[in-house]
C-alpha cells in the first residue's frame, strides 16, 4: 500500500492541527480528540507489521518523491527489519503516555496534546526517512516539542533541564549537519551524482583514513549524546527528572533509541571501516556505561533518577550489541531497544502513578506498599524484573542475546559488562524492597488507593509485549534477522574494499 | 576632452523598480500638504502599496538584461531579486508602522516618505553598476535612515542613537569614498565593468587598488553591520523606533550586501583567496562576537542587533563559500532573514506594557498564555533565527554552510554551526519567557492593529513557505548570481 508511511508519521501532525482548532476552554475534549488520534495512528501502522515481509533486507512501504531536485534531496521514506519495530514501538506507546498524562498534566492540556502529537510526527519521522536531508529535518524538529514539554510540563528544575537538553543535543547535531554536507560533496565529487538519498550513499565506498574517522567521529557524537553513551550522558538523568510522566516515557522508550538507530542506520554503512576501527573504544564507552550507570543507580535516593541512570547501563548494552557486528549482538541491540523501551517506560509510568498520589519520588518515603496497593506491586515486580532480565521476560532475551555476540568478539567485554545485569539485580531489587516489602512506616501511605481502571489500562498492554516477547521473542526478532545479516554482510564487504583503497 | 557632451540614452524600464518608490515618495510628499491634517494613516497605505507594486515590478521585469545610463545602473536578475527583498521588507515596514506610530504619538507624513525615500536608496544600491551611484545610493538611504532613527524626537535615546548612527555613519562613508578614489586612481574608473577589465589586465596586486578596495570593505562593513564594524549597531537598533529598527535590520542590511557583492566581484575577483581570507576573518568574528554578547542582553532589540551582527557573519561565510551556490545562498538568506526579521520585530512592537513599548525580555513573561498566536509566531520567527527545521532559516542556513563545505571551507562550517548552537540559548531564553514564566505585575498586551496582523501573517507565510518548499526560490537566487559570475 503506497502512502501508508506518510499516513502514519503525518497523522499525528494532522491531529496537532486538530486539536488546535478546537475552542480554547475545551481542555477535555483536547485531550479525547488526542487520544483517539494516537489510537488510530497505532491502528493504521499495523499493516506496518502484517504487510513486513521479514524474508528481505530490502526497505518497504518505500515512498519516494522529489523535494529540492537540484540538490538532491528527495522526500523518501522507508521502513526495513531495522526500523519496523521502532515505528510500531512508537506509535504502540503514545496512547498509553497520553491516557497516563489523563490527570496528571494538570494545566493547559490542549497544547499538551498539540506538542505531544508533534512530537510523534517527529519521532516517526526520524525512523522512516532514507533521505539525510529529511532525517536531519525531523531530528532537529522533533527537539522543540520535547523541549516545550519538559520545560512546560516538568518539575521545580525544569528550565534548566529543558535547556541543558536541546543545547547538548543542538551541539552534537549540528556538528552532524557539517558531516552530512561533507559526505555529499565527497560522494558527487567522486561519482557526479549529488544526492542525499541513504541507500545511494550506502553503496559508496568512501576513502579510509582520517577523512572518515573525522565524519564518523562528528556522526557518532550527535548519536552519542542522544543515547546517551558516558561521558555523554549527564543531560540524562537532569531531562528524565525534571520531565512530566509522559515526557519521561517518550524520551527514554524512543528518544534514546534515535542515537542508536543512528549508530546501526548511518555510521555502520556509511563509515564501515571507521566503525570497525572506532569499535574497541566504544566497546570501553559501553562498558564503563553499563557499570557506571548500574552504581549511579544504586546510591539513588529518589526513584525516578534510579531509573534515569539504569538507562544509562541499558543502552550501554545495545552499543555493545551493535558493535560487535555479530548477527545475535546485532538483533539483540534491536531487540534491548524495544526491550528497554517497554520496561523502562513502564517503570516511569510506575513512578509517575504513585508520584500523582503522594507527590514525592524519594525511596525512604515509601515501604510496604504490598499490603496497600497490591495491584500496583504486582505490576512493579514483573517490571522491574524484566527490567534486570529475568529469564522469561523480555530484557533476557535482549540481553542474553547481545553477551552471546560480545563474548565471540570481546570476551573482556562481555564478562565486564555481565556484571552489569548483577548490579542491575542489586538496585532493582533494593529498591523495590524499601518501597513496596516491609511494614508501611509512614501514615500517609496508608491511605493510597491501588491502580485504577485508566492505570490498568495504560499498564497491561505494556506488560503483556513484556511477557510475550520474554516467551516467545520469535516474531519480532524474526522480523530484523534479514536486514541485520544484510547490514553486516555491506558493512564488512565495504570495510574490506575501504582498506584497499587505503593509500599505503 | 573636446568632444560634444553626450547625453547617454535614456532607458526608464531599467530603473522602473526605483522609479515606483521614489514616485510614491514624491507622491506622498504632496498628498501630505492636503487635507485631512490629522490622520496620516493613508499615506502608510499607499506607500505600502507603492512598496507592493515595486516589487510586483520586479517579478515582471524578470529575466531583464539591461545595462542603462552608460553602465551607470544595471537591470539583470541580481538587481530583481533584491528589488523582492526590499519590496518586501518596506511594505512590511510600512504595515507595521501604520498603527504603531499613532499609539506612540508621532503619526506624521514625513516617516513613510523617509521610508520610501531610503527604499528607493537601497534599490540604486542593487541596481548600481558604478562606484559613484553605489554611493549615491548609500547616501539616500542613510540619510534617510538618520533621520528616522533619530524620529521620536522627544526621546534621549533615539536623539543618542540617530547622533551616534549619523557621526559613526559619516565616518564610513567617508572611508567608502576615499576607497573610491583610490580605485579610480588605480584603474581610472569608477564603472564596475571597466574597474574589473583593468584588474584583469594587471592592475590587481596595484596597491592603490588593495588599499582602495580595503576602504570600501570598511563602509560595506559598517553597513552589514559585520565585527569590527559594528559599534553602532546595539545603541541604533535600540534607540530607533521599532519599525525602523526592523527596516534597518533587513533592507539596508541587503542592499549593502548588494554592493558588496557586486563591487567584490567586479574589483576582487582575480585576488579571490586574499579577500576570502580577510571575509573569512571578519565572517568568524562577526558570528562568534554577534552571538557572546548576545547572550549577555536583557533588552530584546539590542539582543537582537547583536543577533543581526552574527548574521552579517553567517552571510559572510556563503560570501567566503562564493560560486553561484554561496553567493545564491546569501540572496536567499537575505530574503529569509527579511521575513523572519520583520516578524520578531513586529511582535514585539506589537505589544506594550503599561503603555510603554515592550522590549525587555520580562515583559514576554506569561504571553503565551494570553495571546497564544503571537507566542507561537515569535516563537516560529526565533526558531528560524536560530536554524531549527522546518523553518526559512533551516534551510538558509543550511545553503551557507552547505556552500562552505563545497568551497572547502570545513572549519569555517564547524565554526558557524557552533556559533548557531551557541546562539540557540539565547533564543531559546525568550522562548523559556513566554512558555514557562509567570508575568510579575501588570502582563504585556496586545494592541490589535489590522496592518500589523497582515504583516505578521505575510512574514509567517515566508517563514513557513521557504522552509517546507524552498527549491524554487533558491534556484531562482542561484540563477540570480549567474551573470555577476561571468
Amino acid at each position: 500500500m503506497s502512502g501508508l508511511l506518510s499516513t502514519v508519521t503525518f497523522l499525528p501532525a494532522l491531529g496537532a492541527v486538530l486539536v488546535f482548532l478546537l475552542p480554547r476552554r475545551a481542555e477535555a475534549l483536547a485531550r479525547q480528540v488526542a487520544f483517539a488520534v494516537a489510537v488510530v495512528t497505532f491502528v493504521v501502522s499495523l499493516p506496518l507489521y502484517f504487510g513486513f515481509s521479514p524474508a528481505t533486507p530490502d526497505y518497504q512501504f518505500v515512498e519516494q518523491q522529489a523535494w529540492m531536485p537540484t540538490l538532491g534531496v528527495s522526500y523518501h521514506l522507508g521502513v526495513d527489519g531495522i526500523s519496523l519495530l521502532l515505528v510500531l514501538l512508537t506509535t504502540f506507546l503514545m496512547p498509553l503516555v497520553l491516557l497516563s498524562s489523563w490527570s496528571s498534566v494538570e494545566a493547559r492540556w490542549k497544547e499538551f496534546a498539540i506538542t505531544m502529537l508533534l512530537l510523534e510526527t517527529g519521532m516517526l519521522g526520524v525512523f522512516v526517512a532514507l533521505d539525510l536531508f529529511l532525517f536531519y529535518v525531523f531530528w532537529e524538529a522533533m527537539l522543540i516539542p520535547m523541549y516545550l514539554i519538559i520545560g512546560i510540563w516538568g518539575g521545580s528544575n525544569r528550565v534548566y533541564a529543558a535547556i541543558k537538553f536541546i543545547l547538548y543535543t543542538l551541539f552534537g547535531s549540528l556538528l552532524m549537519l557539517v558531516a552530512i554536507l561533507a559526505l555529499y560533496f565527497q560522494h558527487g565529487a567522486a561519482t557526479g551524482t549529488y544526492t542525499f538519498d541513504l541507500p545511494v550513499l550506502a553503496t559508496f565506498v568512501l576513502p579510509g583514513g582520517l577523512n572518515q574517522s573525522l565524519l564518523f567521529l562528528a556522526f557518532a557524537l550527535a548519536f552519542a549524546i542522544k543515547v546517551p553513551m558516558f561521558p555523554f550522558h549527564t543531560w540524562l538523568p537532569d531531562a528524565h527528572v525534571e520531565a512530566p510522566t509522559a515526557g519521561s516515557v517518550i524520551l527514554a522508550a524512543v528518544l534514546l533509541k534515535m542515537g542508536t538507530y543512528g549508530f546501526l542506520r548511518f555510521c555502520l554503512p556509511l563509515f564501515p571501516q571507521a566503525s570497525l576501527q572506532f569499535a574497541p573504544w566504544i566497546f570501553a564507552l559501553a562498558v564503563i556505561g553499563i557499570v557506571y550507570g548500574a552504581w549511579v543507580s544504586t546510591v539513588q535516593p529518589d526513584i525516578k533518577k534510579l531509573v534515569a541512570y539504569s538507562s544509562v547501563s541499558h543502552l550501554g548494552f545495545v552499543m555493545l550489541g551493535l558493535f560487535t557486528l555479530t548477527a545475535q549482538g546485532l538483533v539483540g541491540g534491536i531487540i534491548q531497544m524495544v526491550n528497554h523501551g517497554l520496561s523502562t517506560g513502564a517503570l516511569f509510568l510506575l513512578v509517575g502513578m504513585i508520584y500523582e498520589r503522594r507527590h514525592t519520588r524519594l525511596i525512604a518515603d515509601f515501604g510496604g506498599l504490598w499490603s496497600v496497593m497490591p495491584g500496583f506491586s504486582v505490576i512493579f515486580l514483573i517490571v522491574s524484573l524484566s527490567s534486570l532480565g529475568l529469564p522469561g521476560l523480555n530484557g533476557f532475551v535482549g540481553e542474553f542475546l547481545i553477551l552471546v555476540g560480545t563474548f565471540q568478539v570481546n570476551r573482556t567485554a562481555a564478562v565486564v559488562a555481565t556484571t552489569g545485569i548483577i548490579f542491575a539485580a542489586v538496585y532493582m531489587l533494593w529498591m523495590y524492597q524499601r518501597v513496596i516489602f516491609g511494614e508501611v512506616t509512614r501514615e500517609e501511605n496508608r491511605r493510597l488507593s491501588d491502580l485504577t481502571a485508566r492505570e490498568w489500562a495504560v499498564l497491561l498492554p505494556v506488560v503483556l509485549f513484556i511477557v510475550w516477547i520474554g516467551v516467545y521473542p520469535a516474531p519480532f526478532t524474526g522480523m530484523t534477522e534479514a536486514s541485520v545479516q544484510a547490514l553486516i554482510a555491506q558493512t564488512q564487504a565495504k570495510a574490506a574494499a575501504t582498506t584497499t583503497l587505503m593509500p599505503r | 576632452m573636446s568632444e560634444a557632451l553626450v547625453f547617454p540614452a535614456i532607458d526608464l524600464r531599467a530603473i522602473a523598480p526605483i522609479l515606483v518608490l521614489a514616485g510614491t515618495a514624491l507622491l506622498l510628499l504632496v498628498l501630505d500638504l492636503l487635507p485631512p491634517r490629522d490622520r496620516k494613516d493613508h499615506l502608510g497605505v499607499i506607500g505600502a502599496i507603492g512598496a507592493v507594486v515595486s516589487l510586483l515590478v520586479a517579478l515582471w521585469l524578470w529575466g531583464a538584461d539591461v545595462r542603462a545610463f552608460r553602465g551607470m545602473v544595471i537591470l539583470d536578475d541580481y538587481t530583481l531579486f533584491f528589488g523582492l527583498i526590499i519590496g518586501f521588507a518596506t511594505s512590511l515596514v510600512l504595515m507595521l508602522s501604520l498603527d504603531y506610530l499613532r499609539r506612540q504619538g508621532m503619526e506624521s507624513g514625513e516617516f513613510y516618505i523617509l521610508v520610501l525615500f531610503s527604499a528607493t536608496g537601497m534599490a540604486l544600491m542593487a541596481a548600481a553598476g558604478d562606484l559613484i551611484v553605489v554611493f549615491l545610493g548609500l547616501e539616500t538611504m542613510s540619510l534617510s535612515l538618520y533621520v528616522l532613527t533619530g524620529f521620536f524626537r522627544g526621546r534621549l535615546d533615539a536623539a543618542e542613537a540617530s547622533m551616534k548612527y549619523f557621526l559613526l555613519g559619516a565616518f564610513a562613508s567617508g572611508f567608502f569614498l576615499y576607497g573610491i578614489a583610490l580605485v579610480f586612481g588605480a584603474t581610472g574608473s569608477t564603472n564596475l565593468d571597466r574597474i574589473a577589465a583593468a584588474v584583469a589586465g594587471g592592475a590587481a596586486r596595484d596597491p592603490l587598488l588593495v588599499v582602495g578596495f580595503g576602504l570600501l570593505l570598511v563602509g560595506f562593513g559598517f553597513k552589514i553591520s559585520s565585527v569590527p564594524f559594528h559599534m553602532w549597531a546595539s545603541d541604533v537598533y535600540q534607540g530607533a523606533p521599532t519599525s525602523v529598527t526592523a527596516l534597518i535590520a533587513t533592507g539596508s542590511k541587503a542592499a549593502a550586501f548588494a554592493a558588496l557583492l557586486r563591487v567584490l566581484l567586479a574589483v576582487a575577483r582575480p585576488a579571490q583567496p586574499d579577500w576570502a581570507s580577510l571575509l573569512w576573518v571578519l565572517a568568524v568574528l562577526s558570528m562568534t562576537v554577534g552571538n557572546v554578547v548576545a547572550i549577555a542582553q536583557q533588552n530584546l532589540k539590542r539582543m537582537l542587533a547583536y543577533s543581526s551582527i552574527a548574521h552579517a557573519g553567517y552571510m559572510l561565510v556563503g560570501v567566503v563559500a562564493g560560486g553561484a551556490p554561496g553567493h545564491g545562498s546569501v540572496l536567499f538568506y537575505l530574503l529569509v532573514y527579511t521575513f523572519t526579521t520583520a516578524g520578531a520585530f513586529g511582535v514585539i512592537l506589537l505589544l506594550e506594557r503599561n503603555g510603554q513599548e515592550a522590549v525587555r525580555l520580562e515583559d514576554f513573561a506569561g504571553l503565551a498564555a494570553r495571546h497564544p498566536v503571537m507566542a507561537l509566531a515569535l516563537s516560529l520567527f526565533l526558531l528560524s533565527l536560530i536554524g531549527i527545521p522546518p523553518t526559512a532559516g533551516f534551510v538558509g542556513k543550511f545553503y551557507l554552510f552547505g556552500a562552505a563545505v563545497r568551497a572547502g571551507y570545513i572549519w569555517l562550517a564547524v565554526i558557524g554551526v557552533l556559533n548557531s548552537a551557541a546562539a540557540a540559548y539565547y533564543y531559546l531564553r525568550l522562548i523559556v519567557v513566554m512558555y514557562m514564566r509567570e508575568p510579575e505585575g501588570m502582563p504585556a498586551t496586545l494592541v490589535p492593529s489590522f496592518s500589523g496582523g497582515l504583516a505578521l501573517a505575510v512574514a509567517l507565510w515566508g517563514v513557513v513557505q521557504f522552509g517546507v518548499l524552498p527549491a524554487p526560490l533558491f534556484d531562482l537566487a542561484q540563477a540570480a548570481v549567474t551573470p555577476l559570475l561571468r
